[in-house]
């Protein structure tokens, strides 16, 4: 099979900051991909060269064998890739359920459908679907700014899938929720990814995270990818130990062993 | 369309006041003559408003409109009252949509700012062009209505009163269907987070330009209509900074809360002034000031959300 | 040749003036993040204040030379009062609110400020000209023109070394640019941001009361003072950079230089040129051209 995803020699320097240096990364349809790195490793702005947010200074993109590097945002969701972001992107303003049914509104309205009415019940029927797949239709009413981090992160998950994607970059889906809603969350967006045949790489810093959904990790630093592996060879390679896992929140929040 | 609440409300309210302004001193009539026209100006603004941008520079729009009718009427003796009114869409859409391009790309002070060279760019050039009037300006002759010729004055005035409100109908429903469309919702969600719009497939700059040329052909109407109430038109009350400073000062003062805001804001506006320049001929810059301060501080949702809360508590 | 020295020393003088005008503006910015529309009242004010107290001078017999110390008094009254009344008054319970807000509140203050000129100073025009007279003329390259406009350029000089011994040589500048840098950053490392907010407020405007109070004695100061000199200062200061003092150098030069040039050579276009620059710097380098640097989005 073809890959999905073929990122080959992609670049970015800040003038005189290099936050990408020379990635190659080829990913199959249906991988879950987790993306590991110390703060300021370079995993955002790989996902922002993905996503069309940022040009790469050198190097290609290509999605289902299409050059899509340096396209727009919006050119990029429309090719079929779509992202969460690390500080939930969605409407501040409007309720659980308008920002749904914006943002279907928005993915499904092409040209001149885009005069018609809003609240339109095929939409409406849908945005109840999605609430209650990602467990957000208990807080429907509440204007999103009153949102706990945890449904926050759920209603940008599923805007960001309202558009079909057939790749997801998640950007750090748990940083900021607690221990123990960390699991229920990533198992009910997992279950809903699988069910929807995506292709997913998120960036993680939780290590049991990592190890529970994923079957191959890249590991950046200093805008490199130090190691392209299975999680368990990975967690043990000499460099990401040195490099990744010495900054990482361990085992010992989840009441394992406390390690030095 | 007539489902909808606000147009139903519309419509009522649009037949009440052409039946009333039959029987309404001729200086009242003058008041919303000069209201209305301005109220269609701060329809395009509330819309724009809605979408997160403030623009310092309408009068560009305003003015211009009003000039381009102005001109019409005195180099070609141009006196029907549709040529002018379109003459004045046509050139201030005309603008707009050139200008557009370039502006749909700021936002905040930038968005603000660049309104406002724009603007003063008009002003700079009529100010110092003696063909276009200078800093004197000219006037503009008495609207006929194709086979219709009223009497200058009061006949002439009620005739194009009744013009104004039929036109303020128009635009305030078709701002209303607009904003219920997905399109219009879109000004909230733009405002909102942009960043979203744009990641899910829908470009926030290209909705934009549409409600900026909307709104410069709102504008360009009110505009062609304020010359022919007035009678004539100079670049300090309607080309001039203080001008669009005026024009979001009303945006502000009627709210975001409905299309018929602009309407009511901005006749509450043409009586202010006129009362306040009457009775403290000094001091009416001070009421207009403080009316601002007070609004931006306590009523940020304008006139309109008082009357919404008037209506709740005896509702 | 002649032509050319006159368009050069108009140019000159005309951007001295705008540069003392909008030197606090641009400063105000660039700590507050307020562009502050309420700066064509300090200007005015600033105008009326002192052609008032040249009067009072005059009519006293005191010596004329003491105009120049009404001028000086007066920018500093009128900068520290109103300055005052502004930052602690109104603006300090909007921080936290629209930045574009901020400035339709600062539009109010102005009108407020507009008509009170009229209830204080009433609606006659002021002509305080003694100074002017005091300072004689001179001539440069067959082209003679009044001392007193010539000094601006030494004033503008002035207030611009100044402003740059201050931001770059003291304490004071370093905590000031550490406030225009970042406000969240400043405040967490201790520094008292409500202080230098008001100093700041209060020195830009006294700057721009300066620019009126000089100015007094070669016009005639009438209602209506401050409407044209704003939107000139915002034309500078976007043209340079907002919250950039170099910035604001630059910008005085090309507004005031370009606008000798089209009065000279093409009157008609005087204001359009000026515009169209602001304008034309808006579309290319919104920042202007001397912007203090920015951080990350997302």
């Amino acid at each position: 099979m073809a890959p999905i995803l073929e990122v080959q020699n992609l670049q970015k320097t800040f003038g005189a900051v290099v936050a990408a240096k020379d990635i190659n990364v080829d990913v199959e349809p249906g991988e879950i991909v987790g993306i590991l790195g110390a703060n300021g490793a370079g995993k955002t702005t790989f996902v922002n060269m993905v996503t069309g947010y940022l040009k790469p200074s050198a190097g290609t993109i290509k999605f289902q064998g299409r050059d899509i590097t340096g396209l727009a945002p919006r050119k990029v969701t429309m090719t079929g890739i779509g992202r969460s972001f690390q500080v939930s992107q969605v409407f501040m303003t409007l309720s659980v359920f308008e920002n749904l049914l914006t943002a279907l509104a928005i993915a499904q309205s092409p040209g001149t459908s885009m005069l018609r009415p809003l609240r339109r019940p095929e939409l409406i029927a849908e945005c109840e679907a999605t609430l209650a797949r990602y467990g957000i239709a208990d807080q429907r009413d509440q204007p999103a700014s009153q949102l706990s981090q945890g449904a926050r992160k759920l209603l940008d998950i599923a805007m960001a899938m309202v558009s079909k994607p057939k790749i997801l970059l998640l950007d750090e889906p748990t940083s900021g929720i607690s221990v123990e809603e960390k699991f229920p969350l990533m198992d009910r967006v997992m279950e809903a990814l699988k069910a929807a045949n995506v292709t997913v790489l998120f960036i993680e810093h939780d290590m049991e995270i990592i190890e529970r959904y994923v079957s191959r990790v890249l590991a950046f630093y200093q805008g490199e990818v130090i190691c392209d592996a299975p999680p368990a060879e990975a967690l043990a390679d000499a460099k990401v130990q040195e490099f990744v896992i010495g900054t990482e929140v361990h085992r010992e929040t989840h009441g394992g062993t406390v390690d030095a | 369309m007539w489902r909808d609440k606000t147009i139903v409300g519309l419509t009522i309210a649009a037949v009440v006041v052409v039946v009333v302004s039959f029987f309404l001193p001729s200086w009242l009539l003058n008041q919303a003559l000069f209201g209305f026209a301005r109220a269609l100006a701060v329809l395009g603004l509330m819309v724009l408003w809605r979408t997160g941008l403030v623009s310092f520079g309408h009068a560009l729009y305003f003015g211009g409109g009003a000039y381009a009718a102005a001109l019409l009427s005195r180099y070609y003796e141009v006196t029907d009252f549709f040529v002018l009114l379109l003459a004045g869409m046509i050139a201030t859409t005309f603008v707009g949509f050139v200008l557009g391009f370039i502006i749909r790309r700021y936002r905040d002070i930038f968005f603000a700012m660049l309104s406002l060279a724009f603007s003063m760019i008009l002003y700079g050039v009529l100010v110092k062009t003696e063909v276009l009037g200078s800093t004197d300006g000219f006037a503009v002759s008495s609207p006929t209505f194709l086979f219709y010729a009223p009497e200058p004055g009061d006949e002439a005035k009620q005739a194009l009163f009744v013009a104004l409100v039929i036109a303020g109908w128009i635009a305030a429903v078709l701002v209303q269907m607009y904003l219920n469309s997905t399109l219009g919702r879109l000004t909230t969600a733009i405002r909102d987070n942009e960043i979203r719009v744009e990641y899910l497939g829908f470009s926030a700059e290209h909705a934009i330009h549409v409600k900026y040329v909307m709104s410069a052909a709102l504008a360009g109407a009110g505009g062609a209509f304020m010359a022919m109430s007035l009678g004539q038109v100079d670049p300090d009350s309607m080309v001039n900074w203080t001008a669009s400073g005026e024009l979001v000062f009303v945006t502000i003062l009627s709210g975001p809360g409905s299309v018929a805001a602009p309407f009511i804001g901005s006749l509450l506006f043409e009586l202010l002034r006129t009362y306040a320049v009457e009775f403290l001929p000094h001091s009416w810059q001070i009421i207009v000031g403080a009316t601002l301060l007070i609004v931006i501080f306590f009523l940020p949702g304008g006139v309109w959300s008082l009357l919404g809360r008037l209506r709740r508590a005896e509702g | 040749m002649q032509t050319a020295i006159t368009i050069l020393l108009d140019g000159l003088v005309f951007s001295s003036y705008l540069f003392i005008v909008s030197v606090g503006l641009t400063v105000i910015f660039g700590v507050m993040k307020i562009l502050n529309v309420t700066h064509g009242s300090f200007y005015a004010w600033g105008a009326y204040a002192a052609a008032f107290l040249i009067g009072v001078a005059f009519d006293a017999g005191w010596p004329d030379w003491l105009g120049f110390v009404a001028i000086f008094a007066a920018a500093i009254a009128v900068g520290l009062v109103l300055g005052l009344i502004l930052e602690r008054g109104i603006l300090r319970f909007m921080y936290h609110r629209d930045e574009v807000l901020i400035v339709l509140a600062t539009f109010g203050t102005f009108l407020v400020l507009e008509d009170v000129i009229l209830l204080v100073f009433g609606v006659d025009p002021y002509f305080a000209y003694q100074p002017m007279m005091l300072l004689g003329a001179s001539e440069i390259g067959g082209v003679s023109r009044d001392n007193y406009s010539l000094s601006l350029i030494a004033l503008a000089l002035v207030v611009a070394l100044v402003c740059w011994l201050g931001l770059v040589k003291t304490r004071w500048g370093k905590i000031l640019r550490a406030v225009i840098f970042d406000r969240e950053m400043a405040e967490s490392m201790g520094i008292n941001v409500t202080m230098v907010y008001i100093v700041t407020f209060v020195i830009g405007a006294m700057l721009g009361a300066l620019g009126g109070a000089y100015i007094s004695p070669t016009v005639s100061v009438a209602p209506g003072f401050g409407i044209d000199v704003i939107v000139l200062s915002f034309a500078v200061v976007v043209i340079g950079g907002m919250g950039s003092i170099p910035g604001a150098i630059i910008g005085a030069l090309a507004v005031g230089l370009s606008r000798a040039l089209a009065v000279h050579e093409a009157p008609q276009l005087e204001l359009f040129v000026i515009y169209a620059v602001m304008a034309v710097v808006l579309v290319f380098r919104p920042e202007g051209l001397f912007a203090p640097a920015k951080p990350r989005k997302i």
